[in-house]
């Protein structure tokens, strides 16, 4: 696999920033981001896997799903810039569904958890886009719908039930 | 006052509707690109901005000299689940099909969803 070191953000990029309250420990909030039997149990149900390191590697592997999608078996991956468990990661993130996927390289996303008064925790999401790369941004920012997609918005809101709740929403 | 209460009190206010619209458009403007767009003073542009940011739908990061804005539409998307969700959509959405056709006599009814 390529480095993901060789980001493609060359020219100008925008940044998107999404931030939701969380009534959780930052330890949880932090294992839901970061292991893969979490990931699977809310958003588009992938399966991510960090090595929690700068320079680590970072995987998200279709689940049974995705696969009968004709989706590969990685369906993104990316680079660890700065791990600081449990509050802070640093990663590079590009999608591999296809060669144009691909082609658009990598954005670039920084997580961070901040425990607040009552037992909430902020999670902030920040995901710098290059203009260029216009199949990822289209991707996390649409609306839900029920041929997929529903972008960061849906994929906050669904965690937020799963660690309130112990059930996703859908 | 509540979460929700915050970010129905933002929402209710054209103004502030419109700043959120723009903020969609193009996500991180600053004070002065938006107050451009507004038929407002700076300070009323000001004001509209901090009511959306205490409900957590506009937030904001300082870059050199520059404060941008962000459209957080996070708050939005727990209203819609809170709300949309429990009521069940799909029958208001037929409603909102019906509205539109009967308001747009062109359009034939759609149904998005099955």
């Amino acid at each position: 696999m390529s480095p993901a070191t060789q980001t493609s953000m060359t020219s100008a990029s925008t940044t998107h920033i999404h931030e939701i309250y969380i009534k959780a420990e930052p330890g949880a909030i932090w294992d839901a981001l970061t292991k893969p039997e979490w990931t699977a149990r809310y958003g588009y149900r992938g399966m991510s896997e960090y090595e929690l390191k700068a320079g680590g590697k970072f995987t998200c592997k279709a689940n049974a799903q995705m696969r009968s999608y004709g989706l590969p078996e990685v369906v993104v991956d990316g680079e660890v810039i700065e791990a600081n468990p449990p509050f802070k990661l640093v990663q590079t993130y590009r999608f591999l569904f296809n060669e144009a996927h691909v082609k658009e390289g990598f954005s670039r996303i920084t997580w961070e958890v901040v425990p607040t008064e009552g037992g909430f925790c902020r999670l902030t999401v920040t995901h710098e886009i290059a203009d260029t790369a216009s199949m990822m941004k289209g991707a996390v920012t649409s609306k839900f719908s029920t041929d997929g997609g529903g972008g960061w918005n849906w994929i906050l809101s669904d965690l937020k039930s799963l660690l309130e709740t112990g059930k996703s929403m859908s | 006052m509540r979460s929700d209460d915050l970010v129905f009190k933002a929402l209710g206010d054209s103004s502030r509707r419109f700043l959120l619209d723009l903020l969609h458009k193009r996500d991180g403007q600053t004070l002065g690109e938006l107050e451009w767009e507004l038929e407002m003073t700076r300070f009323g542009v000001m004001k509209h901005l901090k009511v959306l940011e205490e409900a957590g739908l506009v937030i904001t990061r300082r870059e050199g000299r520059e404060k941008l804005h962000f459209l957080n539409a996070v708050p939005i998307r727990l209203i819609h689940d809170r709300w949309i969700d429990k009521f069940k959509e799909r029958e208001l959405s037929a409603l909102v099909d019906l509205k539109k056709s009967l308001e747009n006599a062109k359009c034939p009814p759609q149904r998005k969803r099955a």
